[in-house]
């Protein structure tokens, strides 16, 4: 595989990947309905020693 | 035969060294091989000394495991009193140069040994004990794979052992901040490995079904080093029988892989990591929990995608593209928002409970801790910026940064996380003195602002003195001139970090009267107690 073969994947379809991976975590974490599960997950340390 | 198998393997390693030791075909080497045989064959004769043929008392599985964390605490207070000392003796020796012993106690062998000593001695056992903590605590799971745990912390131990003795004996591979030979890197490959294996592990036996934001910060410290560690370190020993080795890559892709490396150690190892300690230990102490979890999430994955692309603005006005040193520059500046998300969520998981940072001189060394990480991201992305960089790279301001962000983040949320666990670990009702941590609070934030403040000055100073020209073009100062100028700050630098060393100090005796079960008898915090009344 050559460097500029590598490039152009890098930036196209590896760019597009992981903006589209990183919008979709965003995505998922402010989901409406996450709130709830996010109090909920937010509490884990607070429950025992 | 208890610790049969240990011994048995431990004397073929030392005897390993030993032979290595013997047909070395360099000084250093069989001089370093040395090092590793004594010390290999002294572990074992200790295990010797307390091997026994009874049948082993069985182990209670349901409890966590925390013995290797215990030896993690106390190991993280040696090794920080040890990193900072050797700091302020090389500060000193800037500040008065005689101070330099040849050949192994000069700057250029001491240097790394204080950077290592603090980032991977004293930062390291921090995040091994303290995730081990973690992960237990909020999987509700005991550590996974019996006695690999202390495979991991002794391992990582002998790995610091190689590399502090290495440089001492003049064995380098000048790469920043990863300055040990390949057969110290090799080992430290399989101790990570272990580690990785041992958390992950703990995760997947989880009985709560959430894996919380503490442990993706975790795992994202130990998966990151074990990448940048792998590709940095890939090259060729010369010979088997010695130290030097060639790297894989020359020139500027060279510059590039040691940076890509180095800011990284600066954006998962000394951040992610200890972001995994806040997310825990904040929420903890104060007993709140943390402000938004999903805040938390999106600061996450936003420091996953954002920082890996940070390291070549550490390479700005050199052979390294253009585009590439914009693109470092522009994702260190997009780095702004992550940083200060998380220090929001952590300043402000307090809201509510902000009184405590009156009577808990712990919640307030968190606070700082978490002010300062703010402090040091907004600096940071400002330096990379090109035009600043010109200014301010290769000068003190530079060190004044890294420190900002050393000493006020990494020591401080570290100090926090070692004061709570101590006391539960031990099972001891508190801290032998809460007023001796209020001492260590404020030699550290002073000694933090005088490190930071004088070197802010003498950083720009030396900028501008290097790049002062008269109206025909020619040079105003000569190099030496510039160096001669920096005597008194370097002074001043030297007493700021003899301030927060003593600050070090107070913890190291705090924390072993604590773990020896004494308690002092003092004043309660002002505040902690509600007031007494007359009666009426």
């Amino acid at each position: 595989m050559s460097y500029n073969l590598m490039r152009e994947f890098a930036d196209s379809w590896g760019l597009l990947a992981m903006a589209l991976f990183f919008v979709g975590c965003i995505a998922f974490a402010l989901r409406p309905g996450g709130k709830t599960q996010a109090d909920q997950a937010a509490q884990i340390p607070l429950k025992d020693d | 035969m208890k610790f049969g198998t240990e011994i048995v393997v431990l004397s073929l390693f030392a005897f390993a060294a030993l032979v290595a030791a013997g047909f070395g075909v360099e000084g250093p080497f069989r001089q370093h091989m040395g090092v590793l045989f004594f010390a290999v064959a002294g572990f074992t004769a200790i295990l010797l000394r307390n091997t026994d043929f009874k049948p082993a008392a069985p182990i209670d599985t349901s409890a966590y495991m925390d013995g290797p964390i215990r030896y993690g605490a106390i190991a993280t207070v040696f090794w920080g009193v040890v990193g900072m000392l050797v700091g302020v003796i090389i500060a000193l020796q800037l500040a008065y140069p005689h101070l330099n012993i040849q050949p192994w106690f000069n700057f250029g062998r001491l240097r790394p040994l204080h950077t290592s000593g603090v980032v991977f001695a004293f930062g390291g056992n921090a995040l091994l004990c303290t995730s081990l903590y973690v992960v237990q605590r909020t999987c509700r799971a005991r550590l996974f794979g019996g006695k690999l745990a202390w495979f991991v912390f002794w391992g990582y131990q002998l790995f610091i052992v190689m590399a502090a003795t290495g440089y001492l004996l003049g064995i380098t591979e000048a790469r920043e901040y990863a300055e040990p030979e390949w057969y110290v890197d090799l080992w430290l490959t399989i101790v990570w490995v272990a580690y990785l294996i041992l958390f992950l592990g703990t995760i997947l036996k989880r009985k709560e079904p959430h894996i919380y934001v503490a442990n993706w910060f975790y795992l994202s410290f130990i998966v990151t080093i074990a990448m940048l560690h792998v590709v940095n370190n890939l090259s060729m020993p010369a010979s088997f029988l010695g130290s030097k080795s060639y790297s894989a890559f020359s020139g500027v892709q060279d510059a590039l892989t040691q940076w890509w490396y180095g800011h990284n150690a600066v954006g998962f190892f000394l951040t992610a990591g200890f972001l995994g300690m806040m997310y825990y230990f904040v929420p903890k102490q104060a007993n709140r929990p943390v402000y938004s979890y999903r805040l938390s999430i999106v600061h996450f994955w936003a420091i996953i995608f954002l920082y890996i692309w940070a390291g070549p603005h550490h390479l700005h006005y050199t052979a390294l593209p253009d585009w590439a040193q914009t693109l470092g520059m522009a994702f260190s500046i997009m780095l702004w928002m992550p940083s200060w998300g998380g220090m929001i969520n952590g300043l402000m998981t307090l809201s509510g409970a902000w009184d405590k940072l009156r009577t808990d001189p712990i919640i307030r060394m968190m606070v700082m801790a978490v002010a300062f990480y703010g402090m040091s991201t907004f600096e940071g992305p400002i330096m990379s910026i090109k035009t600043v960089n010109s200014l301010s790279h290769y000068t003190d301001w530079t060190i004044g940064h890294v420190h900002s962000g050393a000493l006020g983040w990494v020591g401080m949320i570290s100090f926090g996380a070692i004061y709570y666990m101590v006391p539960k670990l031990w099972n001891r009702e508190r801290l032998y003195s809460l007023r001796l941590v209020t001492w260590h609070f404020w030699l550290a934030t002073l000694g933090i602002v005088v490190y930071a403040a004088v070197m802010w000055v003498s950083g720009i100073m030396q900028g501008l003195m290097w790049r002062e020209h008269d109206e025909q073009g020619f040079l105003v100062y000569s190099f030496a001139e510039t160096v001669a100028a920096m005597h008194p700050f370097y002074v001043m630098r030297a007493i700021g970090g003899a301030m927060y060393l003593t600050g070090a100090l107070l913890m190291a005796w705090n924390v072993t009267m604590t773990i020896l079960g004494h308690q002092r008898e003092e004043q309660p915090m002002p505040g902690s107690e509600p007031a007494l009344r007359p009666a009426e």
